[in-house]
């Protein structure tokens, strides 16, 4: 923020005043990008622990998820679900709802999704990847609509909720892979390969569902920030008592929120079915939900936010694997990494050492359980 | 006299529970032992771990890290032993590195004011991964936990050897249940730690020190996270794994609200937990009913749905749990 005083100043500064300015002014990208810096920094040193020199391992890294078009397609892969669980958890960010359950809703998504795509083999590509993309989205926004209706009516803390929710998807979808949805004469408890027609093409490098993903973060954006929707959730978000005051019903916009969070989790898994994996198998979707989180709070909950923090995520786990082949060393470095970017971008300690009083404000996102 | 009239309904419940349990024990002594056995077992690290949220919310500062704590307490414990081939120093670790986790958090949400859910959360994904990357296989406890025995209450029948005759942690878990109770209640920090979660602006008019206060109760609470990851680790499984607590820091948050932030109530809601699943888990061997593994894993998540829908609308958590202090913002 800078106010109009400041900025009539600005035209008399010295070149080095003026980019201070600047920097201060877009101190919101600024400080992630110190933090990731940072992160970087004391990562090169747990690697340098380990006997690694940091340089070859960050390069053995960057070069396999960004310099061939094998590693970019993969990095785009891993990026696709990643920005859709972050969507996920920022619009429930901006309604003050934080929802831990994106995995949960996630897996539900890739089941649905599996489901559809080979009971219905069928039918030609144009009915049958919608309705499996369909079917994804129904099935996440059902699951996370239980948290929203715990929330409204019972005032369930929606973490609790959703942690719980998470983990009973787990057993339900176990069980269901194991059982009734099995495919036949397998011991890998997984459902049959979906339509061949159901899977989804590729662009040269780039898989069609980022391109889906990519187009639903500034769908999204518009949504928030342009629609009376986006407005009800904002206000929801900000002050409780403003906006009841003001006649939106509350319960209505929470699990409103809860349904397009869960829509976006589930398309996220969807997508990763019909784009990836082709059918669900137990842990092929792993982390992914929870992935969502640290990139909803990178972001801040800005929709457009998501898209670099999702790929950052995504260069992380692409490049982990070929990290670990190269030197050795144990793929959960992008966690740490991940973790004190996290931690530094949260904390409002460094925006304050960086700027001292021209910090910018940060808002609290999430509510206690009383409220 | 005064406390009896005063406790009631509580008192008479536990009296119906136990009365039931020993006529259980009187038609099938093996199955009532074996089931309560597998209850309290069960609910020990959450009645710990649930502790850690009573002091920290009943101070202001709810704490979703529990899960971290336990993480790396367990790891810390259980590698600390390992590699130093003393059990001594496995429980120093494991206990110190809860009150290392509790420090981090009661220094970010109470000092530097990062919003408190997701400096839990922070805490969780930095457990997770510090855990998994330093994570060794092939590692063993130099030695099994020793076991104590009370001395007279040992020798109870049925609850004597399921409560009384327990490694440290356990024994540990029991005793603070009621000394936090009357902590809590009775002392004068007790007094002060539930001004400052309830309204620490009156606190601090009346010269309690909120922001101290919080950063020792929050800090110290590690401690019991710790002793909850390191039973887990070294007591219970004598091993470690990658994701070992396996969500029980977040039921033992179920278990906080199930219980009121109460430690006594607390613990109860625990027991319960347990002997639901120990229930379920009796059915599947006794063959009474074919139930999918799956389900009886995912038994106390539903059930704590379940409770919390009818539960959380009914209990009122610390007014200012949630909200960080400023001095002078009113």
């Amino acid at each position: 923020m800078i106010d109009t005083e400041d900025a009539v100043a600005t035209a008399e500064l010295t070149p080095l005043r003026r980019l201070w300015e600047f920097i201060v002014r877009y101190q919101a990208v600024v400080v992630p990008l110190v933090a990731l810096g940072l992160a970087f920094s004391i990562g090169a040193l747990l690697i340098q622990l380990q006997g690694v020199n940091p340089s070859f391992a960050y390069q053995s890294l960057f070069r396999s998820a960004l310099m061939t078009s094998d590693g970019l397609q993969r990095t785009l892969e891993k990026a696709t679900p990643l920005i859709l669980t972050g969507l996920a958890v920022s619009i429930a960010l901006r309604v003050g709802l934080f929802n831990i359950g994106a995995q949960g809703q996630l897996i539900f998504g890739a089941l649905g999704a599996a489901w559809v795509g080979y009971q219905w083999a069928s039918l030609p590509a144009i009915f049958l990847i919608p309705a499996a993309l369909a079917a994804g989205t129904l099935f996440g926004a059902m699951w996370a609509s239980i948290s929203g209706l715990l929330k409204a009516y019972r005032g369930v803390h929606e973490v609790i909720s959703t942690i719980m929710l998470n983990s009973i998807a787990v057993g339900i979808i176990d069980w269901l892979v194991s059982y009734p949805l099995k495919e036949e004469g397998q011991i890998l408890q997984r459902t049959p390969e979906i339509a061949e027609q159901a899977k989804l093409p590729m662009f040269s490098f780039v898989p069609a569902g980022f391109i889906v993903s990519v187009a639903l973060a500034l769908a999204l954006a518009w949504l928030l920030n342009r629609t009376t929707l986006g407005f009800r959730f904002n206000t929801v978000g900000k002050n409780k008592h403003a906006a009841r005051y003001a006649g939106i019903k509350l319960p209505g916009a929470i699990v409103g929120a809860m349904l397009f969070s869960g829509g976006l989790a589930g398309l996220g898994g969807a997508i990763e079915t019909l784009g990836v994996v082709h059918r669900y198998e137990n842990g092929f979707n792993a982390g992914l939900g929870f992935d969502g989180i640290t990139i909803a709070l990178l972001a801040r909950g800005n929709p457009i936010a998501t898209i670099p923090a999702a790929l950052l995520v995504g260069v992380l786990r692409a490049g982990a694997a070929s990290l670990q082949f190269d030197t050795g060393i144990q793929p959960e470095v992008v966690d740490l990494l991940l973790a004190i970017t996290l931690l530094l971008v949260s904390i409002p300690l460094l925006a304050g050492v960086l700027f001292r009083d021209r910090a910018a404000k940060s808002e609290a996102l999430t509510s206690g359980w009383g409220s | 006299m005064r406390y009896l009239s005063e406790h009631r309904k509580g008192l008479s419940m536990l009296a119906i529970v136990t009365i039931g349990f020993y006529a259980f024990y009187f038609i099938s002594p093996i199955k009532a032992s074996s089931m309560l056995e597998s209850s309290w077992r069960f609910a020990i690290p959450l009645v710990l771990a649930a502790m850690v949220g009573v002091i920290g919310e009943r101070s202001g500062v709810v704490n979703i890290g529990i899960e971290g704590q336990m993480l790396t307490s367990a790891f810390a414990g259980f590698f600390g032993a390992a590699f130093t081939g003393s059990l001594v120093i496995g429980v120093i670790a494991g206990v110190l590195t809860g009150i290392l986790m509790g420090a981090f958090l009661a220094w970010t949400t109470v000092k530097w004011q990062l919003d408190q859910i997701i400096a839990g959360v922070v805490l969780n994904i930095v457990a997770a991964g510090v855990t998994s990357f330093y994570y060794k296989q092939g590692n063993t406890l130099p030695a099994l936990m020793p076991k104590f025995k009370v001395p007279i209450l040992s020798d109870i029948p049925l609850i004597g050897p399921v409560f009384f005759n327990r490694g440290i942690f356990a024994l540990a878990a029991l005793v603070l249940v009621f000394v936090v109770q009357y902590m809590l209640f009775s002392t004068r920090w007790g007094l002060r730690t539930r001004a400052i979660g309830e309204y620490p602006n009156a606190a601090d008019t009346a010269g309690v020190d909120v922001i101290k206060m919080r950063l020792i109760n929050v800090t110290l609470a590690g401690g019991l996270a710790g002793m909850a990851g390191a039973y887990l680790s070294m007591e219970a499984a004598g091993t470690f794994e990658r994701g070992f607590t396996a969500g029980r820091g977040f039921l033992a948050l179920a278990i906080l609200i199930f219980g009121a932030w109460y430690p006594n109530r607390v613990m109860a809601a625990a027991l319960f937990f347990g002997f639901a699943s120990a229930t379920a888990a009796q059915l599947q061997i006794d063959k009474v009913v074919e139930i999918p593994q799956q389900f009886i894993n995912m038994l106390p998540f539903v059930m704590t749905l379940i409770v919390l829908s009818v539960a959380a609308g009914r209990v009122r958590p610390p007014a200012a749990a949630g909200t960080p202090f400023v001095k002078g913002s009113a």
